[in-house]
């Protein structure tokens, strides 16, 4: 599925996730997270960089992971992304959704 | 002569005995396998024990009786494994050195993870049903159980077996149906997953089954903590959901052993090869079932897939040869939904659960991902199989390791990192 932001054009997949990292920079990840009614502060990004480094390494995410990383704890997470937070994060990180779970 | 060593007297662990003696015999070689239990539990007996479909006879025979002759039995409590020395270090102190070690300890479930939930409630109105004891405990609960808010609850994922929290809640469904209480029963499934199962074709079917059956379902849950109190479990979000009978799976962990030998990641499992099943750390370490990291499903079927191909890298890495890189993640499992009927999901790492016929391909006689009696029978004969024939590491006639593609209805699943 194709999307305009800001007059670029992004690709993502039927549940919204973006299907090519190199699409995405901060505008995209703006313009997502109003989508989910999230405006992004400064601890959001922390967030977001943190789930993107993880990516890039291949680890596989999963909000225990990420509650113990010590960039930001369970309680807080759901604050910032509330609801399904992991599955929020990474949407707007432009990263693929978690598959943790089997 | 030289050892191989098996920790751990379950399914995968008695299945690997039962192939490696016929390869590896005296004098050549010693094989061992140490457990300090007695008994060897059928562990999918326990979503039918509470239901009283079955009696603990049923489900329990000894350790003893499924481990050959030739195999030297241990029964020690297993106090550390050292992988630099190749040693094995058992209570009391008494050392075990070992050529080849295989993994085979298992996941239990860790109540202590969640704030409350081995609290004031526990086993009387909060219950788990993945133990003997929490099985037997939710039968007798549930045989003079009056009604109210039954919630089924998963905590997080991985599970052992993950669709059995289902399967507990359209038997409940049933079993109150029977006794003609179930307009008294509000039933809830909670799960930490967007939907019913972790597959999106599975989902689709099971959301609507639990639909027709008139249960809720709260998804995207991640459980804080259980008030013991208000008897509510609360989510990180502050959804709170009530209940008067909470039956939970709690988080399951690999053995404390794995902890305590520095080898496992933060669930206690070991990191593993996905396709050989050799530990990513330790050539002469492999790993079996519930106790290894890879993206495959908890559940017997597995480990009984994974033996076959084990039991080959084995004997490959015994000759010096390169490893077979065969595990394709293959897990077949009944889905019992209750009235005599079940469904049949055949999966593995890169193909989602879909519908089709199987063992034969456009014969059956079982139906993939469509409720049948034929399946629900199936389940039940399993129980057979698995004292006769799986334990025994007998093949099962008609169905591979890996899993065959013909006969079913496919699109691609995404692949699972790792």
């Amino acid at each position: 599925m194709e999307k305009t932001i800001d007059g670029k054009s992004i690709t993502v997949n039927e549940e919204g996730y973006l299907k090519d990292f190199n699409q995405w920079d901060e505008k995209v990840g703006e313009a997502l997270a109003a989508e989910a009614n999230i405006t992004l502060t400064p601890r959001h990004w922390e967030v977001l960089k943190y789930l993107q480094k993880e990516q890039q390494n291949q680890v596989a995410l999963s909000i225990r992971r990420v509650g113990k990383s010590g960039v930001v704890d369970i309680k807080e997470l759901y604050q910032l992304f509330p609801m399904a937070p992991l599955k929020t994060a990474t949407k707007i990180a432009g990263i693929p959704k978690p598959a943790s779970c089997i | 002569m030289k050892n191989l060593v098996i920790l751990g007297a379950g399914t995968g662990g008695t299945i690997m005995a039962n192939h490696l003696h016929h390869h590896l015999k005296q004098p050549d070689w010693q094989i061992s396998i140490i457990d300090e239990r007695k008994e060897h539990y059928y562990q999918p007996g326990y979503l039918f024990l509470p239901f009283d479909i079955y009696a603990p006879e049923d489900i329990i025979k000894t350790v003893e009786e499924f481990v050959p002759k030739d195999v030297k039995l241990i029964k020690k409590k297993i106090d550390r494994i050292l992988p630099t020395g190749n040693k094995i270090e058992l209570e009391g102190g008494e050392e075990l050195s070992y050529d080849i070690l295989i993994i085979a300890t298992g996941a239990k479930i860790a109540p202590e993870e969640t704030e409350g939930m081995k609290g004031a409630e526990w086993h009387k109105s909060v219950f788990d049903f993945y133990t003997y004891e929490g099985s037997l405990a939710l039968r007798n609960k549930l045989r003079d159980w009056e009604g109210g808010k039954l919630v089924v609850h998963i905590t997080e994922m991985p599970i052992k077996c993950p669709v059995a929290p289902l399967e507990f809640t359209f038997l409940a469904d049933s079993f109150f149906k029977h006794k003609d209480i179930r307009d008294k029963v509000d039933i809830t499934y909670v799960t930490p997953l967007s939907g019913a199962f972790t597959k999106p074709k599975a989902t689709e079917a099971l959301d609507h089954l639990l639909e027709e059956k008139n249960i809720n379902i709260e998804s995207d849950f991640a459980i804080e903590y259980v008030d013991n109190e208000k008897k509510e479990i609360v989510d990180y979000g502050g959804r709170s959901i009530p209940f008067d009978l909470l039956v939970t799976v709690p988080t399951n962990k690999g053995d404390e052993l794995i902890e305590r030998s520095g080898m496992g990641d933060d669930l206690n499992y070991v990191p593993t090869n996905k396709a050989t099943l050799q530990s990513k750390e330790y050539k002469n370490v492999f790993v079996i079932g519930d106790a290894s990291n890879i993206p495959a499903s908890k559940a017997g079927s597995v480990a009984h897939f994974e033996a076959e191909i084990l039991t080959d890298n084995i004997l490959l890495y015994i000759k010096g040869e390169p490893l077979k890189e065969e595990f394709d993640g293959h897990a077949n499992c009944f889905i019992e939904t209750g009235n005599g009927k079940a469904l049949l999901i055949d999966f593995n790492y890169t193909h989602e659960p879909v519908e089709g016929s199987f063992p034969f391909p456009g014969i059956g006689p079982l139906r993939l991902l469509k409720e049948s009696r034929m399946n629900h029978m199936g389940k039940l004969a399993f129980r057979w199989i698995y004292w006769n024939v799986l334990l025994k590491g007998t093949h099962i006639p008609f169905v591979s390791a890996t899993m065959s593609e013909s006969g079913k209805h496919y699109e691609k699943a995404e692949p699972v990192l790792n």
